[in-house]
């Protein structure tokens, strides 16, 4: 049947390099190449390329390359090639469109538009290469009062707060939605950088117990995995309200993936598939939420700080104002551009708002209302970079949550098919075979330069506007400008545009 | 032009001060030659001084210097005193005419005590309800500023450079144990007296020498604690910090100290466990009164004097000590000028507290 659609991109081989090796063909799980032995050539069908570049990277001869196929249809400015091809698809299969990754769209990047100062003659730069320069960050609530006992000595009456070695996190990112080895890689990075990484919703492997300190478990609508020890194991519990990929709605991980340790590990029967509710059914309001918050901290002892995260909406600010008066310790807001493994298209790329404007509107909001110290706030969906890093925390985030730069890093090319299950660089992925592609030995390792690399930089930006302290850092929106930007977007990031 | 307040105006700075430790007072005269030596360090756009144990007659009082710019703002904002205070006394603070100081505002001084009502009413404790007082007046009574509401003390402030402005408000007829001083080099024309420093709530003075990089997280998190920073300087947003933590947690200065200087983590890592906990405990409660880039400060607050640098010491500062006094000041030249002779001259380390009291009371 025709399916009226022709690929968006398009293998580009060069034959005089090529040497027929067939590594191509072996590497791509799409089965894109193909060896014809009578040739004694390779030959490839673009219609089922990904654009995942597994065989452009592991080509010995650099003899592949991947270009857009350029085929267009009669230009429509109303009427794009995509819309166009969308419509084709559904009319074929009646079925949802999905996705995986984030939001792709061409919507304002607000980070792109902001802007760092740095110290000029009246105070002078901080050189991160002579002088000490503090990244530690510590989350959790604060108490409103100092306490005294009868010596006048005072009381640690801090509620339990998670030490991070600089403001950043892995976050959530199931087992089943990622690979065994992408979740060790994870986990052995955030030991060794003295950070935290996030279980998702999927359990926690028994394997990775042992990394409990630097876990955060979730507790998300499906409660897979969910039991005493689990909660215990960790160093925080995150509860999932929401993600800014798809606001509103819930999880599905096919039977297919739901194999071996993965069915073992979410505690429900192999190939049964895995279905997360849109709402928590114990949760309707914010009431609710406070009995689930008070729920988990008296099955941990109140020993473990409680997070909630939540996807970035249009009432955000009042969300946010709710959930710090619901005894939770910490805030995760989700943006709009936040990954996934999959989600429904048209959700993935119309639902939820920018996590710049989330963060500076509920950053403004609790201070106003004199309740930013009952929590931290943990921003994510996305924060790209280093400089992405420095200017949330400017506008007032606590640590940031990243998790597509770390799949990057793996080894992800973000052709956004982990919907597929058949990932090439073995992290969206339950196949063996592929999974081994990702040696956590490596993973983990590059996890760690990438971090390493972001704070080294982190650490100079910081410098450069004389602060040697994240804490000094932490709201300090005098130290952001805009460009490109109306009165009103200023308004709401609450900082000034550049020149003024 | 913007008032300052609307705008923000980094500036350089020298500061000074003496202390006698017993209490003993001396005039103004002394602090107006040790600051004068800085005279480079200023620009001519704000000078001021805090006196301490100035008004013994009146030392149960709040004494208020109100700067008018209007007989109306006069007229509402002392509605608004005797609505909420017992007046014990009233007069225009005198001053000398002299070329070098102009433009001045209306200057008066108000001996005021709470009233009893009033104070009931609000449910607020008595230095919370004189601060809310004068928060009310220099947000919302155009035209009228209080610059300075502790007791047995003053703060005296101008446009112009220090040494005119302590000769402007005859200094030298004041006797008092402590008196700090500052000049001012705003790098803009902020052209108002109010801007001036020192900075002054309740008893608590600053004068600081400085620009913090910190200022808009510090400014941010302490205005979720009621107060205002009406001013955009580094040395409003200081002395609100040094007030909450001081006054409203209870915090010794050598604690608040730690706060706001706070020791490295990698210092702190080394210290004995008890120091160590309570350490980590400030530095986690406390991390948005963090302060970092350059600054000296003198925190005068009656019956004591606190001295503190910057935890990389990012700006000079002098400590040296002769008899009963002790001398602090940007340079060693503004001691030297008033005492030539002295026991011993140092420089505290950054993030080091110096603290002096009465008698060494602590």
């Amino acid at each position: 049947m025709i399916n009226y659609l022709y690929p968006l991109y398009e293998i580009v081989r060069n034959y005089d390099r090529c040497i027929a090796c067939r590594v191509c063909e072996r590497q791509c799980a799409n089965e894109v190449h193909e060896y014809i032995c009578d040739a004694d050539k390779v030959v490839c069908d673009d219609s089922k390329c990904v654009n995942c570049h597994r065989c452009v990277a592991l080509c010995p001869t650099r003899a592949l390359k991947i270009v857009k196929s350029g085929n267009t249809y009669r230009e429509n400015a109303n009427w794009s090639c995509k819309t166009i091809d969308e419509i084709y698809k559904q009319a074929g299969s009646g079925g949802v469109l999905l996705s995986g990754m984030g939001n792709p769209e061409k919507y304002p990047v607000y980070f792109d538009k902001i802007l760092l100062n740095a110290s000029q003659v009246t105070n002078p730069p901080i050189d991160p290469l002579r002088e000490p320069m503090e990244t530690k960050v510590s989350l959790g609530a604060k108490p409103k009062a100092v306490e005294r006992d009868e010596n006048g000595r005072i009381i640690n009456n801090l509620p339990p707060q998670i030490k991070l070695s600089m403001p950043l996190m892995f976050s959530a990112m199931s087992y089943g939605s990622i690979s065994y080895n992408a979740h060790e890689s994870l986990a052995r990075a955030a030991c060794e950088l003295g950070i935290l990484y996030n279980t998702g919703e999927g359990g926690l492997h028994e394997d990775f117990y042992q990394y409990g300190n630097n876990t955060i478990v979730q507790v998300a609508s499906g409660r897979f995995g969910v039991h005493t020890g689990y909660l215990n194991a960790s160093a925080a519990i995150e509860i999932k309200m929401g993600q800014g990929a798809k606001p509103g709605i819930g999880g599905h991980l096919p039977g297919t993936k739901i194999v071996g340790d993965i069915a073992k590990t979410r505690m429900i029967p192999e190939g049964s598939d895995a279905i997360s509710p849109a709402p928590h059914h114990d949760i309707y309001s914010i009431e609710d939420l406070r009995q689930l918050v008070y729920s988990l901290k008296e099955a941990t002892g109140y020993k473990k700080p409680v997070i909630v995260k939540i996807a970035a909406v249009h009432n955000i600010t009042a969300i946010a104002s709710g959930i710090a008066r619901s005894g939770a310790d910490m805030i995760a807001i989700d943006g709009f551009r936040g990954g996934t493994g999959a989600a429904p298209t048209r959700i993935r790329d119309n639902v939820g708002i920018p996590i710049e404007l989330a963060l500076a509107g509920v950053d403004k909001r609790l201070r106003d209302e004199g309740i930013r110290d009952n929590v931290s706030i943990v921003v994510g969906g996305s924060i790209r970079s280093s400089s992405d890093v420095v200017k949330a925390v400017a506008l007032g985030a606590d640590s940031v949550y990243i998790a597509s730069a770390a799949l990057i890093a793996m080894g992800c090319h973000l052709c956004r098919n982990c919907h597929g299950g058949k990932c090439n660089w073995g992290i969206a992925t339950q196949i063996p075979e592929l999974v081994k592609r990702l040696n956590p030995d490596l993973g983990y390792k590059r996890l760690v330069n990438l971090l390493t690399a972001w704070e080294h930089e982190i650490k100079e930006m910081m410098g450069l506007m004389g602060i040697n302290s994240i804490e000094s850092l932490k709201g300090n929106r005098l130290m952001l400008r805009g460009v490109g930007l109306s009165d009103r977007e200023l308004e709401i990031l609450g900082i000034k545009y550049a020149g003024s | 032009m913007l008032r300052e307040g609307e705008v923000r105006i980094p500036s350089g700075c020298a500061v000074s001060g003496i202390f006698d430790r017993t209490g003993g007072r001396m005039s103004g005269e002394n602090i107006i030659k040790s600051i004068e030596v800085m005279h480079d360090r200023s620009n001519g756009l704000g000078g001021g001084f805090a006196a301490y144990g100035i008004y013994p007659e009146y030392k149960d009082f709040y004494a208020f210097h109100i700067f008018y710019d209007s007989a109306e703002a006069k007229r509402d904002c002392e509605d608004f005193l005797e609505r909420h205070f017992d007046i014990i006394n009233l007069s225009k603070i005198p001053v000398r005419r002299m070329k070098e100081i102009t433009d001045e505002p209306k200057i008066w001084r108000y001996f005021v005590a709470p009233l009893p009502t009033r104070l009931a009413q609000s449910q607020l404790d008595e230095r919370e309800f004189v601060v809310k007082c004068v928060f009310r007046v220099n947000t919302q009574i155009k035209g009228a500023y209080v610059f300075s509401s502790g007791k047995n003390m003053g703060v005296f402030k101008a446009v112009g450079f220090p040494e005119d402005v302590g000769r402007f408000y005859r200094l030298e007829e004041y006797a008092g144990y402590c008196f700090t001083a500052h000049g001012r080099y705003p790098t803009n024309t902020p052209g108002w007296w109010g801007g001036a420093h020192p900075f002054a709530l309740l008893d608590y003075s600053v004068v600081h020498n400085g620009e913090i990089s910190s200022y808009d997280a510090n400014r941010r998190a302490i205005e979720m604690h009621g107060y205002k920073c009406t001013l955009q300087t580094d040395t409003e947003v200081i002395t609100y910090i040094i007030d909450y933590l001081n006054r409203k947690q209870g915090l010794s200065f050598k604690e608040t100290a730690a706060v706001i200087a706070a020791p490295f983590w990698q210092t702190i890592e080394k210290m004995p466990a008890e120091q160590k906990e309570t350490h980590e405990y400030l530095r986690t409660m406390f991390a948005s009164q963090l302060i970092t880039g350059p600054f000296s400060i003198l925190v005068g607050f009656e019956g004591g004097l606190m001295a503190l640098n910057d935890r990389l010491k990012l700006r000079s500062m002098v400590v040296a000590e002769k008899g009963d006094l002790t001398y602090i000041s940007s340079e060693e030249s503004a001691i030297r000028i008033i005492e030539p002779s002295l026991d011993n001259v140092w420089s505290p380390a950054g993030g080091q507290v110096v603290q002096l009291t009465m008698n060494n009371e602590q």
